[in-house]
C-alpha cells in the first residue's frame, strides 16, 4: 500500500456535509494538543504523538517513506541528494 | 467625500405618533436598519406584516465593511426582490487562490457545477447592498421607515414593548407586540436589556484598505501567507465593483491602530503589494481588531435578536451580514405564523434554537480560520507554515490550509420542527437543509426551483416519468391547500412526462431527481425559508399533516 497523499480525514458513525470539516476538526484537535504548553513540552508531545502513531502504521516501508518526505526541505543539504 | 460613491441622506421626518397623548402602539418595530434589520422588515412585510423600521442614523453604511455576499444571502435576497441590482453592480467570483510565500499552493472552485440560478458568491460594497434594500423598502406599503430615530429606552415587559425614541425632534414613545433587535455589534438594546454577548477577542490587527485601480488582475480571491512584500504576515486581495478592491493586512497585535491608518503608512504598504507600476487610489481604510462571540440565546421573551447584535465572527469567511440575513430568514415566517395566531410563541423559541446552532457553527469555522492566520505560539506557528510547505507535493496539506471557509449554510439537522425520514434516502437534502436549486420549468413559467418556494409551506410530489396522480391524492393535495396552515403542493415529473392536471414542476435536467435522490412517490416537505423539514418515499396525506403541524409547534 502506498504512502496517503489524498485527504484522508474521517471519523466513522459522523456525517460531515461539508469537505473541509473532518480536516478542520482534525487540526483543531492537533492545536489544541499542544494548549499552554512550553516549546520543550511541545516537542515531547510531538514526539510521543510521531511514535503512537508510527506503532498504528506499522509498515516500516510506509514509515520510511514518511520519513524521508518529512526530513526532505527541512535540512538544506538533504534537498540535492534526491 | 469617496472616490466612487456618494452616500445617499434619507430625510428625517417628523411623525404624526410624536405628537400623540399616549404612547402609540405598532404591532411590530424592528431596530437598526443595517442589511439584517431591512431584510427582515422587507420580509415580515412581504408576509403582510405591519412593520415600523427605526434606525439612528440617516444614511447607508459609511466605507464599505461586508465585501462578500454567498449564494444563500443572494437566494434569500432574491426572494426579497433586491438580489438583481446586487448581482447586475457586484462582481461573480467563484475562484480563490491561496499562495504561501508567492507561490500558489491551493485553489478552490466554489461552485464547481452548473444548474444554479445564483452564483456562489459575489462581491460588493456593503453600501450598495444597503441602498437597494432601501430602494426596495419604498415599494412596501406596509412599512415605514424612520430615519434619525435612535432608541434609548426599552421596557421589555411580558405583555408589551415599551421604546424611548430620540429624534431631532425630542423624545418620544412608542410600544409594540414584538421588537426585532438588528441594532448592530455594540447593540444598545442588549446592553440596556442587561444582556450579553460573550466571546473571546483575537489577539492581532488588520488593516482593511478599500484602493481604486485599473488592474488586470481577475476577480479571484487571493490570500497570501508570508509574501515576500509584507514578511511574517498575511494578506488579502479582492475585487469589488467600480475598480474598487479590497486589500487586507495582517499587521500583528504590537501594531499601532491610529499611526498604521495614516495614508503616509497605508500607501507604501499598497505599493510593495501592488508593485511600483500599479497606479491606485487610496478610498477608505480602517485598523480593526476581530472577535466572536454570541448571546445566550436570541430570543428574551419579546425581543428577538438578529445579525450582529446577536452574534458576530472575524471577518475570514464573511459569515457576518451572511449568516445575520439567514437569521431574519429563519425568524420571519415564524413570527408572522405567531402574530396571526396560528403557532404558539414556542415556535420563536426554535428560531432562537437553530439560529444559535447556526451561530455556533459560524463562529467555529471563524475561529479555526483566525487561528490558522494568526497561530497563537510557536509550534501552532510550525504546524501551519508546514501544511503550507506540504501544499504543494502532497493534496491532503491542501485541505487543511485555512484561509477562511466562506460562508455556507447550517444543516438544522438536530432541529426539532423536523421530522423523522425514511431511512432509505442518500444525500445532503435531509430534513434540516437549505433546499438546493435545480432548473426547472414552473407552472407559472418559473425557471428555478427555489422560485417555487419561499411563500407558504410547499410539497413536492416527485412522479418521474411515470405521471398521474391517483383522484384521492389530488383531493388530498387540495385539502392541504386550505389547511389553516396551506401548504401548497408541486407534482415534480422528468422532462417530457406527460402533462399534469395539478400544478407541474418540470425537471428539466434531472437535477432535482440528481440532487434529491428522487423516486416516483418521493415527496418533500420544505418551510416557507426554503428549509426541508420531511421526506417521504410516498404520499400520506395525515404524515404531511404531521409534519407541518411539528413544524409550527402545533403538534
Ligand atoms: C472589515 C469588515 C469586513 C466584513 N466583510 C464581510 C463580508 O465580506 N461578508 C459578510 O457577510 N459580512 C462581512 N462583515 C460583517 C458585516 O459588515 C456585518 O455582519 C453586518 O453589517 C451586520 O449587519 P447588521 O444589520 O446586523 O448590523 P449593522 O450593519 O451594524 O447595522 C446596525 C444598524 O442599527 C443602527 N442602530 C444602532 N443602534 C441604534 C439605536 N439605538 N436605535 C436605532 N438604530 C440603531 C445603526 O445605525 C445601523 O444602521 C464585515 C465586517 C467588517 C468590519
Amino acid at each position: 500500500m502506498p504512502l496517503k497523499t489524498e485527504n484522508n480525514f474521517h471519523q466513522p458513525g459522523k456525517r460531515f456535509f461539508r469537505a473541509y470539516r473532518p480536516g478542520d476538526d482534525f487540526y483543531e484537535a492537533l492545536i489544541e494538543t499542544h494548549r499552554d504548553l512550553s516549546d520543550e513540552q511541545s516537542a515531547r508531545v510531538n514526539a510521543r504523538l510521531v511514535l503512537l502513531l508510527c506503532n498504528q502504521v506499522g509498515d516500516l516501508g510506509l514509515l520510511r517513506e514518511a520519513m524521508a518526505i518529512a526530513r526532505k526541505g527541512v535540512v538544506a543539504e538533504d534537498d540535492d541528494a534526491t | 467625500m469617496f472616490l466612487t460613491y456618494d452616500n445617499p441622506v434619507y430625510d428625517y421626518a417628523r411623525s404624526p405618533d410624536q405628537s400623540a397623548a399616549e404612547p402609540v402602539h405598532h404591532p411590530l418595530i424592528v431596530v437598526g436598519a443595517g442589511p439584517v434589520g431591512m431584510a427582515a422588515a422587507i420580509d415580515a412585510a412581504q408576509r403582510g406584516l405591519q412593520v415600523l423600521l427605526l434606525d439612528d442614523d440617516n444614511t447607508v453604511s459609511v466605507g464599505s465593511r461586508a465585501v462578500c455576499y454567498s449564494k444563500r444571502c443572494l437566494e434569500i435576497m432574491d426572494r426579497l426582490g433586491c438580489a438583481e441590482p446586487m448581482i447586475e453592480q457586484g462582481v461573480t467570483w467563484n475562484v480563490g487562490k491561496v499562495f504561501f510565500r508567492d507561490e500558489l499552493v491551493n485553489q478552490f472552485d466554489l461552485l464547481p457545477e452548473a444548474g444554479h440560478k445564483i452564483p456562489a458568491f459575489i462581491n460588493l460594497q456593503q453600501y450598495y447592498l444597503e441602498e437597494y434594500m432601501v430602494r426596495r423598502m419604498d415599494d412596501l406599503d406596509n412599512l415605514e421607515v424612520r430615519w434619525r430615530n435612535r432608541v434609548v429606552e426599552i421596557d421589555n415587559a411580558p405583555e408589551r414593548v415599551m421604546l424611548g425614541i430620540d429624534t431631532p425632534d425630542g423624545r418620544y414613545r412608542l410600544s409594540c407586540d414584538w421588537l426585532i433587535v438588528a441594532d448592530g455589534a455594540n447593540s444598545p438594546i442588549r446592553e440596556q436589556l442587561g444582556l450579553e454577548s460573550r466571546g473571546q477577542w483575537f489577539q492581532d490587527r488588520f488593516l482593511i484598505a478599500d484602493v481604486v485601480m485599473k488592474a488586470g488582475f481577475p476577480p479571484e480571491r487571493w490570500f497570501s501567507f508570508d509574501p515576500s512584500y509584507h514578511r511574517g504576515q498575511s494578506t488579502l486581495l479582492h475585487r469589488q465593483s467600480d475598480d474598487v478592491w479590497r486589500l487586507d493586512f495582517q499587521l500583528g497585535w504590537d501594531a499601532d491602530p491610529e499611526e498604521e491608518k495614516k495614508p503616509e503608512r497605508v500607501i507604501p504598504r499598497v505599493r510593495a503589494m501592488l508593485g511600483e507600476e500599479t497606479e491606485f487610489e487610496l478610498e477608505w481604510c480602517s485598523v480593526y481588531t476581530f472577535r466572536c462571540r454570541r448571546m445566550e440565546r436570541f430570543r428574551y421573551g419579546r425581543a428577538l435578536f438578529v445579525g450582529d447584535a446577536a452574534h458576530q465572527v472575524s471577518p475570514f469567511g464573511a459569515r457576518g451580514a451572511n449568516s445575520g440575513v439567514q437569521d431574519s430568514d429563519n425568524l420571519i415566517w415564524k413570527l408572522a405564523l405567531v402574530m396571526q395566531g396560528r403557532a404558539p410563541q414556542r415556535l420563536l423559541d426554535s428560531y432562537s434554537d437553530e439560529r444559535v446552532q447556526a451561530a455556533e457553527e459560524n463562529i467555529l469555522n471563524s475561529t479555526r480560520s483566525t487561528d490558522f492566520i494568526t497561530p497563537k505560539s510557536t509550534m501552532s506557528r510550525i504546524f501551519r507554515d508546514s501544511v503550507l510547505e506540504l501544499c504543494r507535493d502532497f493534496p491532503f496539506a491542501r485541505q487543511l490550509v485555512n484561509s477562511g471557509r466562506l460562508s455556507d449554510t447550517a444543516f438544522l439537522i438536530d432541529s426539532e420542527l423536523n421530522t423523522a425520514e425514511d431511512p432509505d434516502f442518500c444525500g445532503d437534502m435531509v430534513p434540516g437543509a437549505v433546499m438546493l436549486d435545480a432548473p426547472i420549468e414552473g407552472p407559472d413559467g418559473e425557471r428555478w426551483l427555489l422560485d417555487t418556494a419561499g411563500g407558504p409551506f410547499v410539497l413536492y410530489c416527485y412522479l418521474g416519468e411515470s405521471g398521474g396522480l391517483s383522484q384521492q391524492t389530488r383531493a388530498a393535495l387540495h385539502a392541504l391547500a386550505g389547511a389553516s396552515i396551506p401548504v401548497q403542493s408541486f407534482v415534480v415529473v422528468a422532462a417530457g412526462a406527460a402533462a399534469e392536471e395539478h400544478a407541474t414542476v418540470i425537471d428539466r435536467e434531472g437535477l432535482f431527481a440528481a440532487r434529491y435522490d428522487a423516486r416516483p412517490g418521493s415527496c418533500y416537505l420544505v418551510r416557507p425559508d426554503q428549509h426541508l423539514c420531511a421526506r417521504w418515499r410516498s404520499f400520506d396525506a395525515h404524515s404531511v399533516a404531521a409534519a407541518v403541524a411539528r413544524a409550527t409547534c402545533n403538534g
